[in-house]
Formats: structure tokens, C-alpha cells, sequence
């Protein structure tokens, strides 16, 4: 059984998106709900040029000699598809779209705690990308996304400076949009909401924002240090001016790991959400679940070293974050086994945003079972750095954060939109993409394991066959992304009219109008049951 | 010769059948928890679809003792992975007593491969199969990474400072080589050959290259050109017989041990480690030596420590 569409749902008169027009309407708008589209229209573009980088490489690894690009230029290739996914797309796209435009929503509020606060957030994060994009124009930058010490601060000869600085800059957008959320979950909730009603996306949001606020100050630091040595030459990080290598590593990560976590946590909240309208059930063990997605958040920051198994840190050291690292497993392992067990004598519809979270699962899950070998000290030492670590990651962050964000987003666009997308076109794209994903990273884990290193532009011939196949997989992946974007946007036009709530589902947001008006409820709504009362009629 | 290249990965090193054991384990905890929960998905999916658009189905709060035993299994699966890994790891972290020790420089974009005889390789390294090998490594540029697939080996290579790794070849045969760690524009084309070959093959590929110094013999001669010898075997810095693998006491009260990091920082900081009772008048040799002397003259002190080496010394005074 699909979404219901009638015909006899009608739009309401006055919403927030036809309220006013004009380019000033938008640019200088404080509504929390043209603010994500602001963001939307943002990461989407992001999203198009780190595709268009990812594409390059798959093609030039087509042949092991490489069969398009220079090394140089293919090391820029990666360097900038790392950089613009992980703080242009992956880092924005849950929480600055979704979160952006569903937390006063369901929290019950007309806005955010911080208006003018959450535009200054976008402006700062444009004003990052712009930089990042001059890096790249003005000759690229190629130290990978990592800027390891000392290649970038001594002997890159390329556009490191200007890449740092964006990267520097988008960092306090995520902190000042992270800050917005906390207070807003906090002090905003409409009467009656308490913690333990809150839908598990706003507890997922709440476990991000916290990341945000404490992880991100570190790469702004650790960017700052790195302009310092590579401008000024102060001895930092480079051994030859009395620095060490080491220290980047540990700044970078105690960063890196917990950013990893806010690519994931949201899109974990959007599948609890997902799972439950579509069974039309509570979330199997809703506690376990919000619980796990704070610990999962306390202890990403105990767990950096484990990317630094093989770079001559101390053994023991390694054993600790190896212990740590198994440690946050059981959380993601408990959110799993209960996502599954709410599935069970539930009344499930396949309606394609569905279909993402189940495939989230299924794709988090092998990303996660990866990830064990990965905390498995002796077995790191094989597989690190190569393309199995590649694999792992995508699992996790293509597999596990984009299925989420693609979900959400079909899920909540008749709310943003008040109107809805041709469902065939939408399941064949999220099987498309399900299957595309799995032929494009499914062997490079093979690759890994085989000890193909990663961020080679060339390769020995033996490498081809799998290569190949990954490759042909992104092609399809490819097709699976396009579809949307075309039929999403004719959506918005041309598709029939939504209604309040056309997937029958609890929460707030469900409760006001299609789109909403721009204060979002006509009279803030008193809450008296849970996000998920699916059992209570009507 | 056209036919296609095969994919040629074997357990070539005494580490990497240990290792394989591990994988394996986790291969089977992997396949079993992915088919379980895929399994489950499909089944409820199909099973209880929607049937009627007003459905409602029984809602269920949830299951303590379900909860506990899902965190319970995979904490104990978690418990046995982190122990048998980390056993592996600690018990395969320090070579073995009489390793053969090889020393080995990285750079942009390139491996150099010096051995105690004073063999010295590019991109390629021989060894006899069964004989333990230590290798000590060094970069004289960015962060590399000396990684062999087939041994299951791998360790960064780092500017600054000597890091280790070691292993017992069981085959003999080519064995990729490749540059782990991202090191710039022609990071992919620092990739190179183990080559394992038999003792006795071995002995004579190395009586067979045209090198008949050790680099201990290399070192000595460092020793004399770069003036070392006239304050450290005239008793105005101290003297190096016996010094290696001692125990010093330095300035400052501390004591530190004299291995390869502490000789190479003398080199290069004289002023940062001083022993206790000599005069700073050291200059550095920051920026003088290439890192391959400096090997070169810690194998010359090196052995210095054996009782052949008084002989030499004594000898040059």
C-alpha cells in the first residue's frame, strides 16, 4: 500500500513558502523552514561537484595506468571530493536541511531559539565553501582531506592555505547550528513534551549538536596550527623545525572520529522515524535506542587512535583505543536489533522511504561489522590504509548517511513541499542506488583485503577486474542519484497535492499544515503522548 | 605473456598465518550476524506487510531481557575479538632475539634499502626465507609507509624518527611492496619487490654485488671525515666503545638509553641530550648528513660495543 493521494487534499492559502517573493525574502529570511532550503539548494550543488570528482577517479581507475588524468591531477581528485563530501555535504545535510527544518517543528515552537543566529550559520558556511571552492580553482589542493603533517605544511606545492582556511571557516557554522539546536530541544519544547516524548530524531540531533560544539573548535585549532607552520614556518608539526607529525594526528582525529558520528547519529535518528511510521509502531525499545545515540556520542571521542594503529604510536596506547573502539559497537549493535525487532508483527508498507531505511540497515550493518576489524589491532595493521578502509567508510557514510538523508528526505518532502513525488520512480531509484552502492564498494573491500593501497592513481594489473567492477557499479549508483533530483524537482510543481499527513503518521510536524504556515502552528499544540502512539485511534 | 594478471595473495610470512586465523574468525561472526539480521528484515517485511489501509498493529514497549541479551552476546563476541587481536599484536610487537636487521630510508618518491653488509638496494629488497628481519625505518621527507601485503605487514615511515617492523618470510618468491601512507604527487609509484629467495641464493646475491665494506666500515670512515674523531677519541666528548645499548646519565640528572633514536638526536641536537660532565661544544650536523650516515655511523657505534670493536678503536688512536 502506497502514500494515499486523493485529489481531494488542497493546499493551504497562505504558507510559508508563498507568504512572500523575492530574492530579499530568501536571503534575508529568519524562518527556520527557507533556512533549510537555503542549506538544500546549497549541499546539493556540493553534492554535484564532489560526484563529478568521485566520478573522474572511478573512470581513471578503469585502466591500472590510470585512463584519464595525471597523478597530480588525480591526487586533487580525491583531496577535494573528501573534502567538499564530508564538510560541505555530509556534515550539513541531516542536520542543516532536516534538522533545520523539522526541530521547532517537532518540538512544537515557531522557530528556532536563535533566528538571526541559524541565516549568520548559513552565510558562514557559504562563505567557507566559496574559499574552498577558490582553493580549487586556483590549482587545487592535493593532501587528501586529511592534511597529514608534514606533506602539508612543507612540501605540498599547492592550494593548501586556502582549502584550510574553508574548512576553518565551516567549522563554526556547524558550532553556531549546533548551539541553536541544543537550546532550542531544551527551552522550546511545547507543553507537555517531556525528554521522554521526544521523536528519537530529536534526540539524535541532540546527541549531534553536542559533537558539533565540542569537536569542531579542535579542527579549527588544528587548521589554525597548520597555516601557522606552513605560513610562518613555525615548528608545529614538522620534525625539521622541531615539530612532530604525530601531534597533527592526534588533533585531526580527536576531531575526525567524532565527525564520523555526526554523519551517522542523524541519519540513524531519521531511520527510527522512518521504521516507525512505516510499521506503524513504537520503536522497539525506545530508551535503549535515545540512550544509545548519547553514548554512541560520549564515546567518539575516545576512540581516535584507532587511526594511528600503524603510524608508531605506543602499543599499549593502541590497545586502549582498540578497547574503546569495541566499546561504541554495542550501541550501533543495539540500535540495530531493535530497528529489526520493530519490524515484527508490524503493518509495513514499502513506499520508498522505506525502502532507504531498510537499505540503511542492511548497509550500516556490514559498514559496522567492518568496522571490528578494523578495532581489531592485528588485523589493522593489514588492512589499514588500504582500499578495505575505503569500502568500510562509504559503507558507513555513503551506505549508512546518505541512505539516511535521501530517506528523510523523501519522507518529510510532501511536509516541505506539500506535494508528492511519483512513487515508482522513487523505489526504483532506492533500489538502484541500493544495488549500485553495494557493486561499487562491495569490491573494493575485496581490493583491501588483497592490499591494494588507497589514493593510488595507478595500480598493478592485477587490480583491473575489481576495479573495473567498482566502477561500473558508480555508474549505476550515478543513474540512482540523478533520478531523484529530476523527479523532485517536478514534484515541487507539478506533483499532486500532498496533504497534512499523507504516510498516517505521529508527531508534530504531522499536525499542521502542508507546507506549513510560517509560524507552524496556529496555536502551539499542548502534547499529551509519545512521538510514536500509533495503538491510540484516529 | 597476454594472458590476464591473477590476483596472487598467499600467507607469506609466519605473522600473516596468525593473521589469517584472526580474519577468518571475524569473517564467520560477520557473515553470520549480516545473514541474521538481512534474514530477519526480509522475513518481517514479507510477513507483515500491510494488508488493510487502517491497519493498527499490537504495540510493543519493548523487551528488557531481549535488550540485555543483544548487548550481552556482542560485548562477549567484542571481549574475544579484542583479546585474541591484541594478544597477536603485543606478542608480534618486539622481533625476535637475532633478527637480521636492515635499515630502510623512505623519500619522495622512492625506497632505499641499506643492509648491514653494505648492500645497498633502490625499490627492492632480498631476503633468505625463515631468517627473521628487522627492519628500521626512517623518512627523510614526508610520512611513508612500508607495507607488504602478503606478509600482512605494515608500519609508517616517519620523518625524525626510527619506527620498526619485522617478519619471518616462509615462501620464497616477488612479494608486492607498496607505499601505504598518501606521501604527494607520485605516491602510487612508490611501490617495489620483496624478493625471498633460498640461504644459500641469498648468500651468494649478496657476495655477488660489488660492495665490500659493512656499513659499520662506512660509518668508521664518516667518523674520521666528518672530525668526530678529534673530541670523541681524545676524551673531550665522550668516548663511544661500550657506549651503545649503555645506560647515560646526562646533564639535567636524567639517564636515557643509547639506542638509534638517542644517537640520531645527538647528531642532530647535540645540545638537547648532553652527557653529564662534557662541555657543550657539539655543532649540529642538522641539514649535513643524510639519514643513510647517520645509520651508517650508529652501526659504526654500534658496534663499537662488542669486544672486536675496542680492537678497531684502538687501532684509529
Amino acid at each position: 500500500m502506497s502514500a494515499e493521494v486523493t485529489g481531494i487534499e488542497t493546499m493551504p492559502p497562505v504558507h510559508y513558502l508563498n507568504v512572500n517573493y523575492g530574492w530579499r525574502s530568501w536571503l534575508f529570511t529568519v524562518d527556520h523552514k527557507r533556512i533549510a532550503w537555503l542549506y538544500l539548494i546549497a549541499i546539493t550543488f556540493f553534492f554535484i561537484v564532489g560526484g563529478l570528482a568521485a566520478t573522474l577517479m572511478r573512470l581513471n581507475l578503469i585502466e591500472p595506468q590510470g585512463a584519464l588524468v595525471e597523478p597530480s591531477t588525480y591526487n586533487r581528485l580525491f583531496t577535494i571530493h573528501g573534502l567538499i563530501m564530508i564538510f560541505f555535504f555530509l556534515a550539513p545535510s541531516i542536520p542543516a536541511v532536516l534538522g533545520n527544518f523539522l526541530i521547532p517543528l517537532m518540538v512544537g515552537a515557531r522557530d528556532v531559539a536563535f533566528p538571526r543566529l541559524n541565516l549568520l550559520s548559513w552565510y558562514i558556511f557559504m562563505l567557507g565553501g566559496a574559499v574552498l571552492l577558490y582553493s580549487t580553482l586556483s590549482g587545487g589542493v592535493d593532501t587528501g582531506w586529511t592534511f597529514y603533517t608534514p606533506l602539508s605544511t612543507t612540501y605540498a606545492n599547492s592550494s593548501v592555505m586556502s582549502a584550510a582556511m574553508g574548512v576553518f571557516i565551516s567549522g563554526f557554522s556547524s558550532i553556531l547550528t549546533g548551539l541553536n539546536f541544543i537550546v532550542t530541544i531544551h527551552k522550546m519544547r511545547a507543553p507537555g513534551l517531556t525528554w521522554f516524548r521526544l521523536p528519537l530524531f530529536l534526540w539524535s540531533m541532540y546527541a549531534t549538536s553536542i559533537i558539533f560544539i565540542l569537536a569542531m573548535p579542535v579542527i579549527a585549532i588544528t587548521m589554525v596550527l597548520l597555516m601557522l607552520e606552513r605560513f610562518l614556518h613555525v615548528g608545529i608539526f614538522d620534525p625539521a623545525l622541531g615539530g612532530d607529525p604525530i601531534l597533527f594526528q592526534h588533533l585531526f582525529w580527536f576531531f575526525g572520529h567524532p565527525e564520523v558520528y555526526v554523519l551517522v547519529l542523524p541519519a540513524m535518528g531519521v531511520v527510527s522515524e522512518l521504521i516507525a511510521t512505516f510499521s506503524r509502531k513504537r520503536i522497539f525499545g525506545y530508551s535503549f535506542v535515545a540512550f544509545s545515540s548519547v553514548a554512541i556520542a560520549a564515546l567518539s571521542f575516545l576512540v581516535w587512535g584507532h587511526h594511528m594503529f600503524v603510524s608508531g604510536q605506543s602499543i599499549y596506547t593502541g590497545l586502549v583505543f582498540s578497547a574503546f573502539s569495541f566499546l561504541v559497537a554495542i550501541p550501533s549493535a543495539i540500535k540495530v536489533f531493535n530497528w529489526t525487532a520493530t519490524l515484527y508483527k508490524g503493518s509495513i508498507s514499502y513506499d520508498a522511504p522505506m525502502l532507504y531505511a531498510l537499505g540503511f540497515i542492511g548497509l550500516f550493518t556490514m559498514g559496522g561489522l567492518t568496522g571490528l576489524f578494523l578495532a581489531s589491532t592485528a588485523i589493522d595493521v593489514h588492512v589499514h590504509d588500504t582500499y578495505f578502509i575505503v569500502a568500510h567508510f562509504h559503507y558507513i557514510m555513503v551506505g549508512g548517511a546518505v541512505m539516511g538523508y535521501l530517506g528523510g528526505i523523501h519522507y518529510w518532502w510532501p511536509k516541505m513541499t506539500g506535494r508528492m513525488y511519483p512513487q515508482t520512480w522513487a523505489r526504483l531509484s532506492a533500489a538502484l542506488i541500493f544495488v549500485g552502492f553495494n557493486l561499487t564498494f562491495g569490491p573494493q573491500f575485496l581490493l583491501g583485503y588483497y592490499g591494494m593501497p588507497r589514493r593510488y592513481a595507478v595500480y598493478p594489473p592485477e587490480f583491473q577486474v575489481l576495479n573495473v567492477m567498482s566502477s561500473a557499479g558508480a555508474s549505476i549508483l550515478a543513474v540512482g542519484y540523478v533520478i531523484p533530483l529530476v523527479y523532485l524537482i517536478w514534484s515541487a510543481r507539478y506533483g499532486p497535492i500532498a496533504g497534512p499527513n499523507p504516510w498516517g503518521a505521529k508527531g508534530l510536524e504531522w499536525t499542521t499544515a502542508s507546507p506549513p504556515p510560517t509560524e507552524n502552528f496556529k496555536v502551539i499544540p499542548i502534547v499529551t503522548e509519545e512521538a510514536y502512539a500509533y495503538g491510540a485511534k484516529g | 605473456m597476454q594472458s590476464e594478471p591473477t590476483i596472487h595473495f598467499t600467507d607469506a610470512s609466519s605473522w600473516a598465518t596468525q593473521w589469517q586465523h584472526l580474519f577468518n574468525f571475524l569473517m564467520g561472526v560477520s557473515i553470520f550476524f549480516s545473514v541474521l539480521i538481512f534474514g530477519l528484515i526480509f522475513y518481517f517485511a514479507i510477513k507483515y506487510r500491510r494488508r488493510s489501509k487502517d491497519e493498527v498493529p499490537p504495540q510493543i514497549e519493548g523487551n528488557l531481557a531481549l535488550e540485555i541479551t543483544w548487548t550481552a552476546i556482542p560485548t562477549a563476541l567484542c571481549v574475544v575479538m579484542f583479546v585474541w587481536a591484541s594478544g597477536l599484536y603485543f606478542r608480534n610487537a618486539v622481533p625476535p632475539k637475532g633478527s637480521t636487521e636492515i635499515f630502510v630510508i623512505g623519500r619522495q618518491w622512492m625506497w632505499k634499502v641499506q643492509h648491514s653488509e653494505g648492500v645497498q638496494e633502490i625499490n627492492e629488497l632480498h631476503v633468505p626465507v625463515g631468517v627473521p628481519i628487522k627492519l628500521t625505518m626512517t623518512s627523510q621527507d614526508v610520512i611513508h609507509d612500508f607495507a607488504v601485503p602478503e606478509f600482512r605487514i605494515k608500519e609508517d615511515v616517519l620523518p625524525g624518527r626510527y619506527t620498526s617492523e619485522w617478519f619471518t618470510a616462509t615462501k620464497t618468491g616477488r612479494f608486492h611492496l607498496f607505499c601505504d601512507q598518501y606521501c604527494g604527487t607520485l605516491h602510487s609509484a612508490m611501490v617495489g619487490w620483496i624478493i625471498v629467495m633460498e640461504p644459500t641464493d641469498y648468500a651468494r646475491w649478496l657476495s655477488g654485488n660489488p660492495v665490500n665494506k659493512s656499513i659499520a666500515d662506512m660509518g668508521a670512515e664518516l667518523y674520521v671525515r666528518y672530525g668526530c674523531n678529534t673530541c670523541h677519541s681524545t676524551g673531550l666528548g665522550p668516548p663511544f666503545v661500550g657506549l651503545y645499548g649503555s645506560v647515560v646519565k646526562l646533564t639535567g640528572g636524567q639517564t636515557v638509553k643509547a639506542d638509534d633514536a638517542y644517537i640520531r638526536d645527538c647528531i642532530l641536537s647535540p645540545s638537547s641530550q648532553r652527557v653529564a660532565g662534557y662541555p657543550p661544544i657539539m655543532p649540529t650536523f642538522q641539514g649535513q648528513l643524510e639519514e643513510e650516515q647517520i645509520l651508517q655511523l650508529t652501526a659504526y657505534i654500534k658496534s663499537l660495543s662488542k669486544a672486536e670493536g675496542q680492537g678497531k678503536e684502538a687501532a684509529k688512536q
